[in-house]
């Protein structure tokens, strides 16, 4: 299972540079923070963090509900702020 | 069904819609390759994030109050700041959020290590151990980097005696530590660790990034984007979820291709942006052929000149960010449009404090994207501009770069304004950039230099032109 997930991590890096590097360095900033949103990925990992099984005790569930708060305004304002740049690029004749 | 059967189920029907989410991650970004697409494609990239949420949250045996409250809590904040930041402030608020995806993400691991501190194998622990670091590293690293942005912390490099030893020592210590603990060489110790990886983290992360100086903040913020998806990756080996591992891989990619790109424009090794301390007063290098004395004008004659040219461009830096003059250069250039000119703006791919930084202002101002022009394609046709204008710009239009090999920024690509046959530099006095390099820009016999605020000045000049 651990070494699928580095291979899974190898051809990810690939694909990103790939992808990447046709990101025109017009919508560099948009990339950044869309970027940003998917990076509160981590979310997921927040909400499981957050459990009924009491193996962490109270510290881990602390712990989890932080992540969630910091992972939610990552992912949501990370959207929200992309999506309010990406309305303003226009052409020329005033259509997107 | 039986409950483990259709938990078995339910986790299969996860997993595909990890799978999906993926899918759409890549999509998006795909999207991002236009203009025309990218909005869409980030709306792309959302719902794949929302798929994976919601299908996480379909499991048995989470907490659901307190998911809701931290969900409404995180929603709330992003929502509010995503739609009060302003576009000049782009630049603080990535690095704010890069902050907490990293502060995130170094929480789950921890989290996932006090729940299962017993029986982790060897690469659950290098992994808590990296999303930590890295987390940490990230978090309190985009918190000095959005002082410095935000002027709350001063911009130049902070540097103290010692510095390269003292980082040194923190990483051998840190990295000692994680030996430790993911041998678990002493099993009574183990409880410590983590904590004591977190506090290490969080030092490093201010210690590294406080002696890199303000101009050199895009590829800082870009470093740390990388960092965050970095993070987000450990967390997910750390948890055996793949979701986190290819969307914290995008993101570490896309980070490190924009650090790779700001480098190169700046045309310096990363490690030397990340230790030099440069822009510390007291760089000195040729003075670049900066002697003579600089000619200034009026707006009342740069006026007449700009009413005769037939071809404009404007070449806009960060100056141009923080006198807010973005709307009024717009207004200026359709004036000059409107008069028969052909009028566009080169962006540098440093100018301003993250990368295309200064796009989104003009976007904002809307200016059409087709004007603006990368550095390479204008730089092919800037002998025939009649007109430059550089609002807030200094080192990136600085000839030295090209012909003086004693300067510090030699090597460096520039937009060759000095090559238009007419030069106007809109700059409050002759202060050099924040490199502290000369620029003989200023002494050329086709520059004049136009002093003052540089939003009066356009405005003056727009004023002229409505006449």
């Amino acid at each position: 299972m651990s070494f699928d997930m580095l291979f899974v991590f190898m051809l990810t890096v690939f694909l990103g540079f790939e992808l990447i590097s046709k990101v025109p360095s017009t919508l560099h900033t948009p990339l950044m923070s869309g970027a940003n949103a998917i990076s509160g990925i981590t979310l997921i990992g927040a909400l499981t963090a957050v459990n009924l099984s009491d193996a962490g005790g109270v510290f881990s569930h602390v712990l989890g509900i932080l992540a969630v708060i910091f992972a939610t305004i990552n992912v949501v304002g990370g959207y929200v702020v992309t999506n309010r740049m990406l309305a303003m690029f226009k052409k020329k004749d005033g259509s997107r | 069904m039986t409950p483990t059967t259709a938990h078995a189920t339910m986790v299969m029907v996860t997993s595909l819609a990890y799978i999906l989410s993926a899918m759409l991650f890549i999509l998006g970004l795909k999207m991002l390759s236009s203009p025309e697409t990218a909005r869409r494609g980030n709306l792309v990239s959302a719902t794949g994030m929302l798929i994976a949420v919601i299908f996480t949250l379909s499991q048995a045996g989470l907490d659901f109050k307190w998911i809701a409250f931290g969900v409404a809590v995180g929603t709330a904040v992003g929502v509010l700041a995503a739609l009060k930041v302003k576009m000049t402030g782009m630049p603080e608020m990535v690095a704010l959020f890069n902050g907490g995806g990293g502060l995130a993400s170094m929480l789950v691991g921890w989290s996932e290590f006090h729940a299962h501190p017993d029986f982790s194998p060897v690469f659950v622990l290098v992994s808590v151990f990296l999303a930590v670091l890295i987390g940490g590293m990230t978090f309190t690293g985009s918190v000095v980097a959005w002082g410095k942005l935000s002027g709350s912390l001063p911009t130049r490099p902070i540097l103290f005696p010692g510095q390269h030893i003292i980082n040194g020592g923190l990483l051998a210590v840190t990295l000692g530590v994680g030996l430790l603990f993911c041998n678990n060489l002493y099993p009574d110790a183990t409880a410590t660790y983590v904590p004591t990886a977190v506090i290490l983290s969080l030092i490093i992360g201010v210690t590294t990034v406080i002696p890199i100086g303000g101009a050199d903040m895009p590829v800082v913020i870009s470093l740390l984007n990388s960092y965050s998806g970095l993070a987000a990756c450990a967390a997910g080996f750390a948890i055996g979820n793949n979701i986190l591992v290819v969307a914290g891989g995008l993101v570490g990619a896309s980070g490190l291709i924009l650090t790779n790109i700001m480098c190169k424009a700046m045309n310096r090794s990363l490690t030397h942006v990340l230790f030099s301390g440069f822009g510390t007063t007291g760089t000195t290098g040729g003075n670049g052929g900066a002697e003579g004395t600089a000619q200034s004008t009026s707006p009342q004659d740069a006026y007449y000149v700009l009413e005769a040219a037939s071809s404009v461009v404007f070449v806009p830096g960060y100056g141009m960010a923080v006198a807010q003059a973005q709307h009024v250069v717009r207004e200026l250039a359709d004036l000059i449009e409107a008069n028969g000119a052909e009028v566009s703006f080169a962006i540098h791919p440093v100018a301003g404090r993250m990368p295309g930084h200064m796009n989104v202002l003009l976007a904002e101002a809307n200016v059409p994207y087709d004007k603006l022009v990368e550095m390479d394609d204008i730089n092919q046709t800037i002998d025939t501009v009649d007109v430059c204008i550089v609002i807030g710009a200094n080192d990136v239009v600085n000839p030295a770069a090209r012909e003086d090999e004693g300067s510090p920024i030699y090597g460096m690509p520039i937009i060759e304004a000095d090559k238009a046959r007419n030069v106007f530099i809109l700059k409050r006095s002759m202060a050099s950039g924040f490199a502290g390099i000369p620029n003989p820009l200023f002494y050329r016999s086709n520059t004049r230099m136009i002093f003052g605020d540089a939003k009066a000045t356009l405005e003056a000049l727009v004023e002229k032109f409505k006449n």
